[in-house]
């Protein structure tokens, strides 16, 4: 008792505080990293192997169809006094494209994720929610295609959604001279949670849509307000326009691909036949002006998604790398132990 | 010169300041004018309720760090930037918060502490009546008692005692440590009714210094000359002291409040940083300018690219209007400023908190380690300042006291030698210097020396001290003591106990007591001995002339009862050997010359018979010298010399003091460990010398370079042309002669080298640091310091405590300004302990000043061994990690940011969401480091112990370096390219989920953030050597955390956010397979090269792999400094 009184002041004899915790000291012995490089290795090679060759049974026929070349089908079209100009682009192909195909477009040099595009938009617009019609949160954000010349609020405002992709394609299969038109189905194309979730039409006024707009005006390039942006599907409309979400979504690099169509129904489901195909396109968005190419990309994908041979190679090479490295260890080590034994 | 030197006797006029005692007018010519001084109030707090927040931002905003950030934030709020405010701004909130808390709370004990204080009543004499008050109302000029036990309210001139001789005892415990009780005195013939007494007091002004006051005290008695006094602090008590063994006192105020010499005393010491902390700085200005550089890169570069037609507004992203009117330089310094705020992270604010968070709580394991907890005096070491820790572990030199450092200041008489004649005293009296061996002393003894001569000496030592006896229990039996002495005898034998300021002289007394002469104590200015034949004397005492460091000697003057004034001095030999006849010197040399060299303590004793005249002169040089108010203590010195002359000797006594435990094992291991170790001590060279062997600083082998005063003594040179012969040809054998020492090569290993240690004394080194001829001064000085330095160890003897620190600073300003460490335990180690990077104080005997005064305090020296080998290693080099890691893992977190303005325009862009811009620092990565620098253990600390040479590869800031700085950087930028190119090449095809839908700029940056995040953690993962479950927790904690963080951040839409940047993107990241897999082998390829590193690395020199040669698979295990093989180690 009387020890215990006295040594009060005496440090806690506990493993914590005397930097004696129970501790594991990993080893990288031979025998564990020899033989880890060698099955990381193996692995690799194995992964790498599958996604070289996914890659490689993947289909993808790309097209670009901006018409700088004189004899390019599209070059009338780059005109600008050429307006509502259709071309039409021809390709064939010499096996079946297994479906479902997926239909892309793509811009480069296309700068979607300058800071000031991408800010230039108003969430709380998107969301459906009125009040911010008329006026905008923050104000700066979608200037200048914030108000027209008339002083009108835009909705929706910002750069975004003024500059999105407005052209449109159709396909034909050639079947003998005629022109059999392929479905093109729009629906899926965008997230799941942009459709369902994060952007919202405003609620209807009286039933209709269009009421919900009254007061402001369309974006300045579109041709029909965000209400009648797909004549043919009213759920399809308003800010839940699937085109509209797909390009709402801003590309990572000024060279990207954006889902336009897929093909999945009728004679197409199991994907494109043989044969001879004509793309129709209504060329309205100017890109030479800032020297940008437009191109349409058709694609089947796998577990992988799209083609990409970067990854299956990255796996080959870094595999390859680790088994190497192993044997160079071996034979490092080996050497060692022998003059290691050599010294004792 | 004159002016300077009137206006400094000008200031000193004015500055003393006149005090009535209990405000009573004085009957002389001079008016009473109560002047005006400050109140009894403590204020040690910093802040009040309503300055605090201007007052700690304003200290907080000093600091560069949160003042750079603090204009990140402004610009960021200022200008149009890619962040908001908040990424910045919420960091730095926090930190300026947390400081602000600890330090409010800080505050908030203070001024808790001083309440208590101010508020604490006190009784005061007001007109004949004891009132009670406020602490903090006493004024200067009041007449305050204070009772047993109490702590004095400011400080008081002594003016009247409960007990009868007119003294008091007080401890400073809380002042300087010291718990011994000294002794205070009243003023001399001051009224014993306080009312009646009409008196000034005239002193200096308030000075810091504990143990020096010089006042004057003038008593007015009706119809008298008016009587004056001299006030020294023995009459002087200080605020803070407790009164003991005494009932109650009366005081008169004479400093109050602020001005008392305890408050004078908190200022604190100087802020010590370690070179760690220059390290830092140093980093940090490169990436500072890595920082500008990418700016401008960037800036430039926007400029270049927008030149381009088409490219600086395309169509579908205009400008507006205020965009196009501003000015093209103000956008570009816009732009310049955005991109700062963008790259800004790249100096982590997280990185000051969380290395000020390691080492405050990293200390704690010193105060833990039981190791440094020693039985003896109930208590382990103690941590002054955390901002060192990691500086243990960087200690080039070694700076040691010798006595009570090396040695236990445990002091124990060995011999004395009377008149030429040694008798020894072990337990049984036995004589051996002379012819024959007796037990029976006391006859012995008298055929010896004669008796005469022998009590005289024994005499000397009764009496020539200050020690006092401890009272046993009650006054009573002090006061029994006297009269019924031998009935008492036996149990006060038992119990009696001595008190003194030096333990040598206890042992002086307690020597004498052996030979049969005990020492009763003092009373009432007469002390009393018992000699052998058990009769009391007694003997007045006259004068005390105290001890100094300078003089080296002590004297006191009594009287004994046959009316004969007697000196008795004793004081070091050489300062006691040219005051006393040739002859008696002769005889008595070599037997302090024999004791000094069998390492000893020796002190001559002399005495000398004062005429009446003679003692009438001296007692009048004394008092007046004792009155002056200005120079005294030189006047003192003057007078103390004049009378200690003419003396003769009579003997000189031996004392010993034993060697630390493990004093040997401790220096033999810092040697081991790479560090000089130099001896600064106060004693004489022959016992320095022999501590120095017996603590194996010296061996057999080692050849000692002396640089004495003897070795000056030359006929033909003089003492300096001397010098300069001596400086050069120790200069040749030691530096030139010997091989080119090899970085981290072992020197006193090999057996081959000669061993060289040199020794110097105070007065040679003076002549070395303060050459007559300025011009040799530094060639001198570099002369003596290229010897030093290539000297295994070094003894500095009969040093003054100043040039200790002298040589201390000398070291620490040569080339490569080495790590010097100062350890001691003394008052007169102060100075170097405070000049040296790291001081060590060791809780010993001789009070606390040291401790007080010190960085870090340990018991024993033993306990440096561990503090230095193992806690110093295993601070420096887990702090070292950390600062490394630290810019390592936000260069990898920036990179990539930076890269993607080379695809994005160079519009400042962020690549990542504004939430993990922030966390990153904060949360993810944040834990694990500061576990690991708190809980790593690269080597155990039983190996770090064993084998002193290990702290020979932290050398130099070793890991702290330019080239493993240079490591870290390029392994952060590879880490950077690889994340950001990657993800590139995998988004060359954006189509990664098997429904063929495509992902945007933020799953491009959340893909690059998880694999970062995983790479730095792994990366530490890595590097811990040492895996407790605190080390699984965090780092797999915040991996954890930082995937459920990214699901959540990413599930809900956020009410209060902008945009909803990130919704699903995490979830969506990780339904896409191609994702986990550039995700996996980025991390493992980022990791690739450290792994192969951890393996090929090849055991480098002898020690390492003597090290890890018993262990299984030798060079695989590996402490993760090693990783870096080259670059950690420069020539």
């Amino acid at each position: 008792m009387k020890n215990e009184g006295k040594s009060a002041q005496r440090p806690d004899n506990t493993a914590f505080t005397q930097q004696r915790l129970p501790a594991w000291q990993p080893i990288l012995s031979a025998g564990i990293v020899i033989p880890g490089f060698l099955i990381i290795g193996l692995a690799f090679i194995g992964i790498g192997i599958g996604l070289f060759l996914t890659s490689q049974t993947i289909q993808v026929q790309e097209m670009d169809y901006t018409g700088v070349e004189k004899d390019s089908p599209c070059f009338r079209c780059t005109i600008p006094s050429n307006l509502n100009c259709t071309c039409e682009v021809t390709f064939s192909l010499s096996t079946l494209f297994t479906g479902p195909v997926f239909f892309y477009y793509g811009l480069s040099n296309y700068y979607q994720n300058f800071r000031r595009y991408g800010v230039s938009k108003d969430y709380n617009q998107l969301t459906g929610d009125t009040r911010y019609f008329k006026s905008r949160s923050p104000e700066e954000d979608c200037s200048p295609y914030s108000y027209d010349s008339n002083n009108n609020p835009i909705v929706p405002c910002g750069a975004i959604a003024n500059s999105i992709f407005n052209d449109t394609f159709e396909l034909y299969q050639i079947i003998n001279g005629t022109k059999k038109q392929v479905p093109l189905d729009g629906r899926g194309i965008s997230w799941w949670t942009d459709y369902n979730i994060k952007y919202r039409n405003p609620s209807p006024v009286n039933g209709s849509l269009a009421k919900a707009f009254d007061g402001t005006v369309k974006p300045i390039n579109w041709p029909r307000p965000a209400y009648e942006l797909d004549l043919t599907d009213p759920n399809n409309n308003g800010f839940l326009n699937q085109d509209f979400l797909v390009w709402m979504r801003r590309a990572a690099l000024p060279q990207f691909r954006k889902l336009y169509r897929r093909i999945t129904d009728g004679d197409y489901a199991a994907g494109l036949p043989a044969g001879n195909y004509s793309l129709t396109v209504h060329y309205n968005y100017p890109v030479l002006s800032f020297d940008g190419r437009k191109k349409v990309v058709f694609s089947n994908v796998s577990w992988m998604g799209g083609k990409n041979n970067f990854l299956g190679l990255a796996y080959l090479v870094v595999g390859s790398l680790c088994v190497v490295m192993s044997v160079v260890m071996l034979v490092v080590y080996a050497k060692f132990k022998f003059s290691d034994d050599d010294d004792a | 010169m004159l002016r300077c030197h009137f206006n400094y006797s000008y200031e000193k006029r004015v500055d003393s300041r006149t005090i009535y005692v209990g405000h009573r007018p004085c009957p002389d010519t001079e008016a009473f004018i109560p002047s005006k001084f400050c109140d009894n109030r403590i204020v040690s707090s910093k802040y009040t309720v309503w300055n605090f927040l201007p007052k700690n931002l304003f200290e907080q905003f000093r600091r560069i760090a949160n003042f750079y950030f603090l204009i990140i934030f402004l610009v960021q709020v200022i200008v149009d930037t890619p962040t908001s405010p908040v990424t910045s701004g919420l960091p730095l909130f926090f930190v300026i918060t947390v400081t602000a808390i600890k330090q409010g709370y800080e505050d908030c004990l203070r001024h808790k502490a001083d309440n208590e204080v101010n508020k604490y009543l006190v009784t005061v004499l007001e007109d004949g009546r004891s009132v009670k008050k406020e602490s903090e109302k006493i004024k200067v000029g009041d007449v305050v008692e204070v009772v047993e036990d109490e702590t004095f309210p400011c400080d008081l001139i002594l003016l009247q005692s409960s007990r009868e001789d007119g003294t008091c005892f007080v401890t400073t415990a809380s002042l300087d440590g010291e718990s011994n009780h000294k002794t205070h005195y009243t003023v001399p013939d001051t009224e014993k009714d306080l009312q009646a007494l009409t008196a000034t007091i005239e002193c200096e002004q308030p000075q810091p210094d504990l143990y020096k006051f010089v006042g004057r005290m003038h008593i007015y008695k009706p119809e008298q000359e008016p009587a004056v006094r001299s006030l020294g602090p023995e009459n002087l008590l200080l605020k803070g002291a407790t009164l003991k063994n005494t009932k109650k006192i009366y005081g008169v105020a004479v400093y109050t409040g602020m001005e008392t010499k305890m408050a004078l005393n908190y200022q604190g010491k100087s802020q010590k940083r370690s070179a760690v902390e220059k390290s830092i700085n140093a980093f940090l200005l490169v990436y500072l300018c890595i920082l500008i550089s990418k700016a401008v890169v960037c800036t430039t570069l926007k400029y270049v690219w927008q030149s381009k037609e088409g490219q600086d507004e395309p169509w579908y992203n205009q400008k507006t209007q205020k965009e196009k009117d501003t000015n093209m330089y103000l956008k570009m310094f816009t732009d310049f400023l955005s991109f700062m705020v963008l790259f800004n992270f790249i100096i982590p604010v997280s990185m000051y908190v969380t290395v000020e968070m390691q080492k405050f709580l990293g200390s704690f394991f010193i105060t833990w380690d039981k190791d440094f907890f020693d039985p003896e005096i109930q208590e382990g070491a103690l941590v002054n300042t955390s901002d060192l820790n990691e500086e243990l572990g960087q200690v080039e030199y070694v700076f040691t006291d010798k006595t009570g450092t090396l040695t236990q200041n445990n002091m124990e008489f060995i011999e004395c030698c009377i008149d030429g004649f040694q008798y020894k005293h072990r337990d049984t009296w036995s004589e051996v210097d002379g012819f024959t061996v007796t037990d029976g002393p006391v006859n012995k003894l008298q055929q010896k020396a004669g008796q005469e001569k022998e009590e005289l000496f024994l005499r000397a030592l009764c009496l020539c001290h200050t020690v006092q006896v401890k009272e046993a229990g009650s006054e009573e039996v002090l006061t029994d003591q006297v009269d019924g002495i031998d009935e008492m005898r036996p149990q006060l034998e038992e119990e009696r106990g001595f008190i003194a300021s030096s333990p040598d002289e206890i042992a002086l007394v307690k020597g004498a007591m052996k030979y049969g002469f005990t020492f009763l104590g003092l009373e009432s200015k007469s002390m009393k001995i018992k000699n052998r034949e058990n009769n009391i004397e007694e003997y007045k005492l006259l004068h005390v002339l105290n001890f100094d460091p300078v003089r080296r000697r002590m004297s006191v003057i009594v009287q004994t009862k046959s009316g004969e004034t007697l000196l008795f001095c004793k004081g070091a030999d050489s300062s006691i050997f040219p005051r006393v006849k040739p002859e008696e010197v002769d005889r008595i040399r070599m037997h302090v010359e024999r004791n000094a060299t069998e390492g000893y303590r020796t002190l001559c004793v002399a005495f000398k018979q004062l005429s009446a005249e003679e003692y009438a002169v001296a007692d009048t040089g004394l008092r007046e010298a004792r009155l002056a108010l200005q120079d005294r203590e030189e006047k003192l010195i003057a007078v103390y010399n004049q009378v200690e002359t003419g003396m003769s000797l009579i003997g000189a006594t031996a004392v010993e003091d034993r060697l630390q435990e493990e004093a040997a094992e401790t220096m033999e291991a810092l040697q081991g460990a790479g560090m000089k170790v130099w001896v600064l001590t106060g004693d004489k060279m022959e016992t320095a010398k022999s501590t120095c062997y017996a603590c194996r600083l010296f061996q057999r082998g080692t050849e000692l370079l002396e640089l004495t005063l003897r070795t000056l003594e030359d006929e033909r040179l003089k003492r300096e042309e001397k010098l300069r012969e001596l400086l050069q040809e120790y200069h040749r054998k030691a530096v030139q002669d010997a091989p080119p020492v090899k970085a981290g090569v072992t020197r006193s290993w090999s057996t081959a080298n000669q061993d060289y240690g040199f020794i110097i004394d105070g007065a040679t080194l003076s002549i070395v640091m303060n050459p007559q001829h300025e011009v040799d001064a530094s060639q001198y000085k570099s002369l003596f310091l290229q010897i030093c330095q290539n000297c295994t160890a070094v003894l500095c003897c009969r040093m003054a405590p100043l040039q200790k620190a002298q040589i201390v600073k000398m070291v620490k300003t040569s080339k490569g300004s080495p790590i010097t460490l100062s350890i001691g335990d003394g008052a007169n180690d102060v100075s170097m302990i405070l000049e040296a990077h790291v001081g060590i104080g060791i809780k010993g005997k001789e009070g606390r000043q040291a401790v007080r005064n010190s960085d870090y305090a340990i018991p024993k020296l033993k306990h440096l061994k561990k503090l230095l080998l193992a806690h110093g290693h295993l601070y420096y080099v887990r702090i070292a990690h950390l600062v490394q890691y630290f810019f390592y893992k936000n260069l990898c977190f920036i990179l990539p940011q930076f890269l993607y303005q080379f695809f994005c325009g160079y519009s400042q862009q962020p690549l990542y969401d504004a939430a993990y811009l922030t966390m990153y620092n904060i949360c993810f990565t944040s834990m694990p480091i500061l576990a690991y620098s708190l809980l790593e253990q690269h080597i155990s600390i039983e190996i770090l112990l064993d084998n002193a040479t290990l702290y020979r590869e932290i050398a130099n800031n070793a890991m702290l370096r330019w080239r493993p700085f240079l490591y870290w950087t390029l392994l952060g930028i590879f880490q950077g390219l690889l994340f950001f190119f990657g993800v590139r090449f995998l988004f060359s095809n954006p189509a990664l989920q098997d429904n063929g839908q495509v992902f945007g700029n933020w799953s491009y940056g959340t893909i690059v953030f998880t694999v970062l995040v995983f790479t730095v953690t792994l990366k530490l993962a890595l590097d811990t050597r040492h895996w407790t479950w605190i080390n699984h927790f965090v780092i797999w904690g915040s991996l954890a955390f930082y995937v459920f963080f990214s699901f959540f951040w990413g599930g809900i839409i956020w009410p209060f956010l902008k945009q909803q940047r990130l919704y699903f993107v995490f979830a969506n990241m990780l339904s896409s397979v191609s994702a986990w897999l550039v995700i996996i082998i980025l991390i493992i390829l980022s990791l690739l090269p450290e792994i192969l590193l951890v393996v090929l690395r090849k055991p480098r020199g002898p020690h390492s792999r003597q090290v890890y040669l018993s262990l299984p698979f030798p060079f695989w295990i590996l402490p993760f400094y090693h990783i870096h093989p080259i670059l950690c180690y420069s020539p």
